[in-house]
C-alpha cells in the first residue's frame, strides 16, 4: 500500500468498527480529498459520517471539539498544515485543555489529520512543518508517520486515543519514500518492505519510537521524510548509525533516545521545519541533559534554515543528503 | 495614471475620514435614553416556529416585549405561564443577584481573587434555561450563572469552585466562576471569548448525527460578537441545519468598549442571523417573559429540525465588567438607573403583583430566605478552605487530566514538585 491507502484503510476500518468516528474537512466527502486520502470513505459510510465542511480551519476545529464533548470521535482533516493556523486558538485553548479545565468532564478525543512537511515545490504554504507550534502546547500528542505501516497503525492508535492528536502526514511520502535525491526518479512504496500493510485493525502505540536501523557509530534522530534521507545517507557513506524514527514527539519516546545515545555517545537531529525553537532544540536539550557524560561530541542538528519555505530554492533550503552527510562526519570526527 | 494624475486631498474629493464611534454617554454627562426606540409590549407578531429565517427579519430590528408598562402580560409572545412557573423564575433570578452580591463581598473580603456580577442580566440566563430541557447541553460565557442556578446546581459546589478549595470539583484549576457540571448538561467554560459557539454548533451537529433529540444552546456577550468564532458557528449552524440555539446578551458595555466597537451603531446583533440564512430575533432582556417564549420559540424551531435561531437579548450591565473593573471612570454613573428596561427582577415581580400572585412582603422575605441559603452555602465552603489558606487540592492534581494517563516527563515534574513541598514544609512545619 501506499501511504494514502494506508491512511484511507485505517480511516475505513474505524469507521466501520466504531459508530462515533466521524470523519470532515475541505473537499473530503464526495470528492475523496484532495490528495485521496479519504476517496470513497462517504459512499461508503454516509454522508453524516465522511462530509464536506466550509473552508474554515477554526470552524472545523472548533465544531470537531463540539463533537467531542457529545461523545463522537472527529477526525477532521486541514487540508495543508500550513493552513491550520486559524484554527490554533481552538485547539491550544480549548481542545489540548478541555480535560484539564473540566477536570475530566468534557475530552477532546479528536485526531487532526494534516499534511505537512516540503520537497514537493510547495513554496510558502504548502510546505511548512510546524510540529514545534503544537509539541509545545500541554494537553496535545503530536504524531508523524514514516511509512505506509506506521501510518495505519498510528492513525488507528490516534483516533481511539481519548486525547487530541495532530497527526502530520508527509505528504512528500504519500506515493512513494524520498531520500533527498529530488534529481533521481521518483519512488514507489509498492515493493518497499514498510509497504507491506496487514489487513485489518492494528495499531501501534503512541509514545513508541521505532528503531530503523541499529548501529554503534552515532545516533541519528528523525521523523517524517528525514527518516528516508538519513537512511539514504547512512547507506551511501557506509557508516555504522542507529537511526531512529521518533515516530510520536509528544509523548517522546525518552528511553530509546538515552540508550541509543548512552550506546553510541554521538547525536544528530535532523528535521526539515526551521531551526530555531525548533523541535530539534528540545530533543538536543534531552539528550544533553539525560546523556551528557556519555556524549563525545556536540549534539547536532540538521534543520530547514530560518527563512520562510522558498519555491524555487527548495533544493537549496530542503535540508538534503550533502547537509546531512556532511554532519555525519563532522560527528564522527569530533572526538 | 501617473501619481500626478491623483488631485490632493480636499481639491474635488471629500477628505476620507475615520469613524471612531463613542458612547452617548461619558462620566458626568446627563443620562438620556430617549434616543432607544422602545416598542409597546404585545405589539410584535409571533411567527410559526417552522417560518422560513427571513420571515423573522421584522423581528430582528423591533423589540419582543411581553410585560408592558401596566406590568400586564401582552399580546402573542406571552408563554402563559402558571403563577408557580414564573415565581420559580422570580425565586431563581432573585437567587443569583442574592448570589452575586454575596460573592462580590467574598472578594473584597479577599476570600476569593475574582468575582463577575450580572446585575440585570439575570432573565436572559434563568428564563432562557427554564425554556430549554434538561438534557440540551449549555454553552455559556462567564456571566450564565444564572443558566447554573436554573439547574439547581448545588450552591455549594459553585462557593467550593469560586474558593478553589479541596471540595472544588475543578481542583483549584480555574478561576473563580469558569465552571464546569456536566451532571447539569452545563459545558465547561474557557476564558477564551466566542469559542464555545462553534463548539456548540459541533454538540448539535452531533445530536444531529446521532438522531438525539438533544439541542445545544450558547450565550456570548454583543462585545464577543466581533470575535471570528462568531462567524463560524452561524456560519457552520447554516450549513447544516444545526439544532442550535444562539442568545447574544446585549449588556452595551463589552468592559470600556461600548456595543459600537462591536458594529452596534450600523445595525442589531439578531439582524446579523438573516445574512447567514437563520432565524433571528430581538427581545427585551430584561422582560422574563419575554426571554422565556423567545427561547422557547427557538428551542421549539430547532426541535423541529428547522435549524438554528440567534436570539439578541437587549439588556445593560448595570455593574462594572468584574472584580477587577470600575465603570465610573469611562461611562456615566447612572446610565443603570435610567436604563429604559428596567430591572428584570423588579419586573416580574411587579407582575405578579398586578395579577394577585404575590406581594411585596412575599418578596422581602423570599430575598431573606435566599440570603440565608446563600450563606449556609458559604458557611460550608468556607469549611473546605479558602483561596490561599492551604485547605486546596493536592499538589500532585496539578499534573492529572493533562492527558488521559500522565507520560513520563509530567511523573518527573510531579516528582520535582513533591520534592520541593517537602523542602517549603518540612515534617516540623507541616499544617
Amino acid at each position: 500500500m501506499t501511504m494514502i491507502e494506508a491512511i484511507n484503510d485505517a480511516l475505513d476500518i474505524m469507521l466501520a468498527r466504531d459508530p462515533d468516528v466521524v470523519v470532515l474537512g475541505e473537499d473530503i466527502g464526495f470528492f475523496g480529498g484532495v490528495f485521496r486520502a479519504t476517496a470513497g470513505l462517504q459512499a461508503k459510510h454516509g454522508k453524516t459520517r465522511v462530509f464536506d465542511t466550509p473552508i474554515s480551519e477554526c470552524g472545523i476545529i472548533g465544531v470537531a471539539v463540539g463533537m467531542g464533548a457529545y461523545g463522537l470521535r472527529p477526525v477532521p482533516e486541514i487540508q495543508f498544515a500550513d493552513y491550520i493556523y486559524p484554527g490554533l486558538d481552538q485547539l491550544i485553548s480549548e481542545a489540548a485543555r478541555l480535560r484539564y479545565r473540566s477536570a475530566a468532564e468534557f475530552i477532546a478525543p479528536m485526531t487532526v489529520r494534516t499534511p505537512f512537511g516540503g520537497g514537493i515545490f510547495g513554496g510558502q504554504t504548502h510546505s511548512q512543518s510546524p510540529e514545534a507550534l503544537f509539541t509545545h502546547v500541554a494537553g496535545l500528542k503530536t504524531v508523524v508517520p514514516s511509512t505506509p505501516h506506521d501510518a495505519k497503525g498510528l492513525l488507528i492508535a490516534a483516533i481511539e486515543d481519548n486525547d487530541p492528536v495532530l497527526f502530520f502526514e508527509p505528504k512528500r511520502l504519500y506515493n512513494g519514500p524520498f531520500d533527498g535525491y529530488y534529481d533521481r526518479p521518483a519512488k514507489v512504496w509498492k515493493g518497499h518492505a514498510d509497504a507491506v500493510v496487514p489487513d485489518g485493525h492494528y495499531t501501534i502505540p503512541l509514545g513508541k519510537a521505532r528503531t530503523v536501523r541499529e548501529g554503534e557509530a552515532l545516533t541519528i534522530l528523525a521523523y517524517g521524510t528525514m527518516v528516508h534521507v538519513a537512511s539514504g545517507v547512512v547507506e551511501s557513506l557506509g557508516v555504522d548509525a542507529e537511526i531512529i524514527d521518533l515516530r510520536t514527539l509528544v509523548p517522546l519516546d525518552i528511553e530509546a533516545i538515552e540508550q541509543s545515545v548512552r550506546k553510541t555517545g554521538r547525536c544528530l537531529i535532523v528535521h526539515e521545519a526551521t531551526r530555531t525553537s525548533g523541535f530539534g532544540a528540545e530533543l538536543s536539550a534531552l539528550v544533553t541533559e539525560r546523556c551528557f557524560y556519555h556524549l563525545e561530541a556536540p549534539v547536532e542538528r540538521v534543520t530547514g534554515f530560518d527563512t520562510p519555505y522558498p519555491h524555487s530554492l527548495e533544493w537549496a533550503y530542503f535540508p538534503g543528503p550533502v547537509r546531512v552527510g556532511e554532519a555525519i562526519e563532522r560527528l564522527l570526527a569530533a572526538d | 495614471m501617473t501619481m500626478e494624475a491623483v488631485p490632493p486631498a480636499g481639491a474635488n474629493r471629500p477628505v476620507l475620514a475615520l469613524h471612531v464611534p463613542e458612547p452617548r454617554f461619558r462620566p458626568g454627562d446627563p443620562v438620556d435614553f430617549g434616543f432607544l426606540t422602545i416598542p409597546p409590549a404585545g405589539a410584535q407578531p409571533r411567527p410559526d416556529e417552522t417560518c422560513a429565517p427571513a420571515e423573522t427579519f421584522p423581528l430582528c430590528t423591533d423589540l419582543v416585549r411581553v410585560l408592558g408598562d401596566d406590568d400586564q402580560a401582552h399580546g402573542p409572545w406571552d408563554p402563559r405561564l402558571s403563577a408557580d412557573g414564573m415565581r420559580t423564575m422570580l425565586r431563581l433570578m432573585a437567587m443569583v443577584r442574592v448570589f452575586d452580591g454575596r460573592m462580590y463581598r467574598l472578594q473584597r473580603q479577599g476570600k476569593t481573587s475574582f468575582y463577575l456580577k450580572c446585575t440585570g442580566e439575570e432573565a436572559t440566563s434563568v428564563a432562557a434555561t427554564m425554556a430549554l430541557d434538561a438534557g440540551d447541553m449549555i454553552f455559556p460565557s462567564y456571566r450564565q450563572q444564572g443558566c447554573l442556578i436554573a439547574r439547581d446546581y448545588p450552591l455549594l459546589e459553585m462557593v467550593n469552585q469560586i474558593f478553589s478549595n479541596r471540595a472544588d470539583k475543578l481542583k483549584g484549576r480555574q478561576l473563580p466562576i469558569l465552571y464546569s457540571a456536566r451532571e447539569v448538561n452545563f459545558f465547561t467554560i474557557s476564558g477564551n471569548l466566542a469559542t464555545q459557539l462553534p463548539q456548540a454548533t459541533g454538540f448539535a451537529m452531533a445530536s444531529a448525527i446521532k438522531g438525539d433529540s438533544r439541542i445545544a444552546s450558547a450565550w456570548v456577550g454583543e462585545g464577543s460578537t466581533a470575535e471570528g468564532d462568531f462567524h463560524n458557528a452561524l456560519t457552520f449552524a447554516a450549513v447544516y441545519n444545526a439544532p442550535v440555539v444562539f442568545a447574544v446578551v446585549n449588556n452595551q458595555w463589552a468592559i470600556s468598549s461600548f456595543s459600537g466597537f462591536a458594529g452596534a451603531e450600523r445595525t442589531s446583533f439578531a439582524a446579523r442571523a438573516i445574512g447567514y440564512g437563520i432565524a433571528g430575533l430581538k427581545v427585551d432582556g430584561n422582560d422574563a417573559l419575554a426571554v422565556y417564549a423567545a427561547h422557547a420559540w427557538a428551542a421549539d424551531r430547532a426541535r423541529l429540525n428547522h435549524g438554528p435561531t440567534l436570539i439578541e437579548y437587549f439588556t445593560y450591565r448595570v455593574e462594572g465588567h468584574s472584580t477587577s473593573d470600575d465603570p465610573s471612570v469611562y461611562r456615566a454613573a447612572d446610565e443603570g438607573t435610567g436604563w429604559p428596561l428596567g430591572d428584570p427582577i423588579a419586573r416580574l415581580s411587579a407582575h405578579l403583583i398586578a395579577i394577585g400572585e404575590w406581594s411585596a412582603e412575599a418578596h422581602a422575605a423570599m430575598l431573606t430566605e435566599l440570603d440565608g441559603e446563600v450563606r449556609t452555602a458559604i458557611r460550608a465552603a468556607e469549611a473546605n478552605g479558602i483561596l490561599g489558606h492551604g485547605l486546596h487540592q493536592p499538589d500532585t492534581t496539578m499534573f492529572e487530566d493533562v492527558y488521559e494517563t500522565m507520560p513520563w516527563h509530567l511523573r518527573e515534574q510531579m516528582a520535582q514538585a513533591l520534592h520541593e513541598r517537602a523542602v517549603k514544609y518540612p515534617p516540623e512545619v507541616q499544617p
